[in-house]
């Protein structure tokens, strides 16, 4: 363990939905440039924990991004510090064109980050093919590629990634897992919300199991491969 | 004949455009907010008063710009210090809020400017029939008018589709939460949002304080209609408030206009409907006489019929 304080750090974070207490306590950690997994059964609070680092569910506990308290700042706030949110529904714009779409990523259009525009569409051809061309017509999978592009454009040192392969072909999961490669590449830390283990096992460094509003488990691929017990008791369905 | 129906048309575009100034600011805080904001007529009216407290000092054209920004300086605080804290407290209450607001901002305007209706002249550079047309003349004033409201249209429209702050008042129309999370100050662009619509009724105020006459009704007057554009015209949408102002204003400006009733259009066929005719108080009512229905019959059909309206992109 370096020295240092972790790039994020959440330490016992509650967080209610009306009455019903959701996240009971959850802790974890996210160094510079790691690529971590959110692991857990559909319920167990994994979009509540991102939502909640991010402000839009209200956080209680403690959230520290780059050093810094962040529980309760609101959301343009915690972006604007480098933390990039992909939520899970895909909420791209429908009435924007694809390149409006990745405009409105950028926060300071004085400012060159690490990703271009230019760079989005040698990505994805398909996206440049379709630049200009209302979001709300791309399919499922370009949709999610086009969230996650737009996410980028705004130079977060902390991408949170919830579920980007839901519902996707393989061949468009394989699309996923290479722009999640190149994040990595370039030095962007992932906290990647996963329920399948496929990619998360591929790439993560470590990963952490959640359920009930708990984390149960906190591991390397390699530890969480070796216990099908705990795989049995809060993964596989 | 032919006068008439020029008159009608053109005096139909002048409400149009006034019922436009108004509902083009109401239809985005509309879309934003997700309530009606009763208060928005309220400030068209303000914007009246304004003007005429302002044109002593600074002249017609001085309150032209002076009497806009102190609406919109209005509508930023009441954003900023009113809704803004209301809004945790759902749709009910900010609908309240807005409600209680167009009553205090109509007491105010009799406590400070009286009951009685005020006259306002056009200034004397615009106080002159332009041209003549169809015996017809068409006052400069009027002709102001249009053009300002065809010039907002197009400046607004410039301003959301070409500029970055307008692809984000764009995206934070429909999705607030996922712009924020962008990065972008989500409740500053909705104050400028409100603050922008204040201003534009204001100016719509400065020059219908003149075209129609400054008095304490002037709010009742137009704003149910213009919630009427706006439901019509679609939720949001610049061009959709610019087609169904006017619209409505045509509909009001040419039912005025003629005065036949039923009894008349039957007599066309040879059907003798008079006095004796059973029903004839129905059969008599004329267009003129049931031209102020026609907003709210079509309010009505187009909510049951196509309730995101013209060019709205949403549901309502
Ligand atoms: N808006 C909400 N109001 C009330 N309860 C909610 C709301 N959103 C989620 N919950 C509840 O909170 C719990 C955790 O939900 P969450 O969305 O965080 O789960 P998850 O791990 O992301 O799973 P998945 O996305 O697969 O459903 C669930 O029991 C869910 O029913
Ligand atoms: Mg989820």
């Amino acid at each position: 363990m370096s020295a240092r304080p972790s790039l994020l750090e959440v330490e016992e974070l509650h967080a209610f939905y009306g009455k019903s207490h959701i996240l009971q306590g959850v802790s974890f950690r996210v160094e510079e440039g790691e690529i971590v997994s959110l692991l857990g059964r559909n319920g167990a609070g994994r979009s509540t924990t991102v939502k909640a680092i991010m402000g839009e569910v209200p956080p209680q506990g403690r959230i520290r991004f780059k050093g810094r308290d962040i529980a309760g700042l609101p959301p343009h706030r915690i972006a604007r510090l480098g933390l990039g949110y992909v939520p899970e529904n895909r909420d791209i714009f429908p009435g924007l064109t694809v390149r409006q779409n990745l405009e409105l990523g950028i926060k300071d259009p004085r400012r060159q980050g690490r990703w271009t525009v230019a760079d989005m569409f040698k990505l994805f051809p398909n996206l440049e093919a379709r630049a200009d061309v209302p979001g709300g017509v791309l399919s499922g999978g370009e949709q999610q590629m086009l969230t996650m592009c737009r996410t980028l454009m705004g130079d977060p040192a902390l991408v949170m990634i919830d579920e980007p392969t839901e519902g996707l072909a393989p061949l468009v999961v394989e699309q996923v897992a290479r722009l999640l490669d190149e994040i990595a590449r370039r030095g962007v830390a992932i906290l990647l919300v996963e329920q399948k283990l496929t990619i998360a096992l591929r790439i993560s460094r470590r990963l952490y199991v959640m359920g009930h509003g708990r984390v149960v488990f906190e591991g390397t691929p390699a530890s969480l491969r070796a216990d099908p017990a705990l795989r049995r008791e809060w993964l596989e369905v | 004949m032919f006068d008439l129906i020029v008159l009608s048309v053109f005096n139909g575009l002048i409400y149009g455009l006034l019922l436009f100034m108004l509902s083009s600011g109401l239809t985005l805080i509309f879309s934003m907010m997700g309530v009606l904001n009763f208060a928005h007529a309220s400030v068209y009216m303000a914007g009246a008063y304004f003007a005429y407290s302002l044109t002593p000092y600074l002249g017609f054209w001085g309150a032209l710009i002076a009497a806009p920004f102190l609406a919109g300086l209005v509508g930023a605080a009441v954003e900023r210090f009113g809704l803004r804290h209301v809004h945790g407290h759902g749709h009910v209450a900010e609908l309240l809020f807005t409600f209680g607001l167009a009553y205090l901002i109509e007491e105010f305007v009799h406590l400070v400017w009286g009951r009685n209706p005020l006259d306002q002249r056009p200034p004397p550079l615009l106080d002159f029939p332009l041209f003549t047309f169809a015996g017809i003349d068409f006052p400069a004033f009027k002709v102001f008018m249009i053009v300002v409201a065809l010039g907002m249209f197009v400046a607004l429209w410039l301003i959301l589709t070409r500029t970055r702050i307008g692809l984000i008042v764009q995206a934070a129309l429909t999705h607030p939460h996922t712009v924020g999370n962008l990065g972008h100050d989500v409740p500053t662009v909705f104050t400028l949002v409100f603050a922008t619509g204040s201003a534009l009724a204001g100016l719509a105020g400065v020059m219908g304080g003149i075209h129609l006459v400054t008095n304490p009704g002037m709010a009742q007057a137009l704003g149910p209609i213009v919630f009427v554009v706006i439901v019509v015209g679609g939720l949001g949408s610049l061009a959709g408030a610019l087609i169904a102002s006017i619209l409505i204003g045509l509909l009001q400006t040419f039912a005025i206009a003629v005065d036949a009733s039923l009894a008349d259009f039957l007599r066309l066929f040879g059907l003798q409907v008079t006095r004796a005719t059973p029903g004839w108080e129905v059969w008599s009512i004329t267009l003129a006489q049931i031209g102020p229905m026609l907003p709210y019959l079509l309010l009505v059909l187009m909510l049951m019929l196509r309730p995101r309206g013209l060019l709205g992109s949403r549901d309502s």
